[in-house]
């Protein structure tokens, strides 16, 4: 009894691949920038100076301050996401998943539009129609008579990074929609007629019986949104460039990550630098998915039907 | 009959909320491409209207097409999506298949640790990517895009697939097992053709973020053979701001094939949300 079962070589060699390259490009990678963050550039080529970068980074006043502010725009990139972005999908799919509703699949499709475009097509196209030269903007609000509201939003420090927050969360709407918009159809029949026997209908049938069901899945897209608020670089790069201007009150950990690690204009890249602003961003994920994870998933109830 | 009315009404205030919505997302595409057909002039006198015989122009489209590479730059693009859109795939099914179906020693650290890249973004890895890429000598090369998209497309594939497979019914695996096929072909001639629907799912969820990408372009392959679409309009129209028709025009350019593709395969992609997949 004691022959053991030959290995399965089919295993492994379905497996191989996936895993070789993952973890070839992306492990090795991701803990090649963690540990290089430990070391800097002292005589005679690369020194391992523990956390002294960090000291830096949090210690030094010109790089903590950078540090703060970017960490505190991104927490606002965030918040504005989350107040603005999830509700709204949450109420698009609730009214596309209204029953008998007409045209839901165009309305799908083209609300869908804008996050399939790229960063960089959306960031120039809302630059040219807020654009004052241009006049889009100023001119439809003319049209309605709110023409001294119009200013260069993207140009100012104290509107520019919510302005740019509002864009992408009008280009990433649709996702939330949709997650939302299958949860819905996935209830089943018989709890949308019981509660109708109850005279459970319309609004209250929703805060009361929908939306508990679609809890899970608003807590996924939290969390998606999180890492992807935390990771995003391309829209403050791309219409506002590395600087993320004006002085700075776009910048985001990521465009942050960018400048240290490549340099821009006067200051040269400084990758030991650029590898321990990615750690520290590494660190925030990873806080985040974790409270995530423990704290509110396990709250969460799932119903099976 | 009051009951009636009352849902004609909320039907009706329904389709308005999400009419305003939609003209909202589509209004800036609108306006782009209506004033990428129009002449200097008229983009500035009346920037909503229509085209109309005199103030069309395909000036801005004949700037882009001898200006900048856009033929290269598509095909680039075109190269490493489908590159990558392949062995995504492939790899991906493949080790989809193997958490899904066998039970070894190992099974669910495996399925955890490939899961780990799903939340954890590639882009923190740059430096060292970047520092590998020096070494191997595949800076700016299409070959350097194509493996770091790969790696970025697998955690999700493998995660949408492997709840896939589960679903493929083990009866049917093992009549081929009793008729003497290998696991290799039942997995290639069973197991694939019936997962078709899932693969569409993550074909689409894999190709829209590398077709779209900036960082990478940017940081591994910014040469002139190498730049793909959206890196190339970044620089295009970095180089070209005040030339309003030109932008406009490359600004269209890189919308269309998107859009086209994006219809083509979107009820694709909305059966693959709504079959379970993102749930």
């Amino acid at each position: 009894m004691a022959q053991r079962k030959a290995f399965r070589w089919h295993i492994a060699v379905f497996l191989a691949p996936a895993v070789l390259v993952y973890t070839a490009i992306m492990i090795v990678p991701l803990f090649g920038t963690l540990n290089l963050s430990l070391f800097n550039t002292g005589e005679g080529g690369r020194v391992f100076v523990g956390l002294r970068n960090f000291a830096t980074l949090f210690g030094d006043p010109r790089w903590s301050a950078s540090f703060w502010n970017a960490l505190g725009n991104n927490a606002w990139f965030f918040l504005v996401h989350m107040l603005v972005q999830n509700p709204v999908g949450v109420a698009l799919a609730a009214l596309l998943s209204s029953p008998r509703l007409r045209g839901a699949a165009f309305y799908r499709t083209a609300i869908f539009i804008p996050t399939i475009l790229s960063f960089v097509i959306v960031g120039f196209v809302w630059k040219l129609i807020l654009s004052p030269i241009w006049g889009i903007a100023p001119g439809m609000l003319d049209a309605v008579g709110l023409k001294s509201l119009f200013a260069p939003w993207l140009g100012r420090e104290g509107t520019a990074l919510t302005t740019l927050a509002l864009i992408s969360v009008w280009q990433f709407v649709g996702i939330p929609m949709m997650l939302i918009y299958a949860a819905l159809l996935s209830i089943p029949d018989e709890v949308i007629e019981a509660a109708e026997m109850d005279g459970v209908t319309g609004w209250s049938q929703f805060w009361k019986i929908k939306l508990p069901l679609i809890l899970p899945s608003i807590g996924i897209i939290s969390i998606l949104t999180f890492v992807g608020n935390f990771n995003a670089f391309d829209l403050i790069y791309v219409t506002q460039g590395a600087l993320a201007g004006p002085n700075f009150s776009t910048d985001i950990l990521g465009t942050f990550l960018y400048r240290t690690f490549f340099g821009f204009q006067l200051q040269i890249g400084d990758p030991h630098m650029g590898a321990t602003i990615a750690t520290a961003m590494f660190g925030i994920i990873l806080l985040g998915v974790g409270f995530y994870l423990f704290a509110i998933q396990r709250r969460l109830r799932r119903y099976q039907f | 009959m009051s009951q009636a009315r009352h849902s004609t009404a909320r039907s009706l205030a329904a389709h308005a909320v999400l009419i305003l919505y939609t003209a909202i997302a589509l209004f800036p595409v609108f306006v782009v491409v209506i004033n990428s057909f129009k002449n200097r002039r008229a983009i500035f006198a009346d920037p909503l209207a229509v085209p109309g015989p005199e103030s069309f122009d395909l000036v801005g489209y004949r700037t882009v097409l001898a200006q900048g590479d856009f033929v290269l730059y598509f095909q680039n693009s075109l190269i490493v999506t489908v590159a990558s859109l392949f062995f995504v795939l492939l790899f991906g099914a493949m080790a989809a298949f193997a958490l899904s179906e066998y039970r070894f020693r190992g099974n669910m650290l495996m399925g955890l640790y490939l899961a780990l890249g799903i939340m954890i973004p590639i882009r923190l890895g740059t430096v060292a990517i970047l520092q590998m890429m020096v070494a191997s000598g595949l800076v700016n090369t299409l070959t350097a895009l194509v493996l770091v998209y790969t790696a970025q497309g697998l955690p999700l594939a493998v995660f949408i697939l492997s709840e896939f497979m589960r679903g493929v019914s083990d009866d049917l695996k093992n009549a081929g097992r009793i008729d003497g096929l290998s696991e290799y072909t039942i997995f290639f001639r069973l197991v694939l053709p019936l997962v078709r629907p899932a693969m569409a799912t993550v074909a689409v969820f894999t190709m829209i973020p590398i077709w779209n990408d900036l960082w990478f372009p940017l940081i591994l392959a910014p040469s002139e053979a190498t730049k793909t679409v959206t890196l190339g309009s970044q620089v295009f129209i970095g180089q070209f701001v005040t030339n309003w028709n030109a932008v406009l025009a490359a600004l269209s350019l890189a919308i269309l094939p998107v859009l086209v593709l994006y219809l083509i395969f979107s009820r694709q992609l909305i059966r693959g949300i709504t079959a379970g997949a993102v749930k």
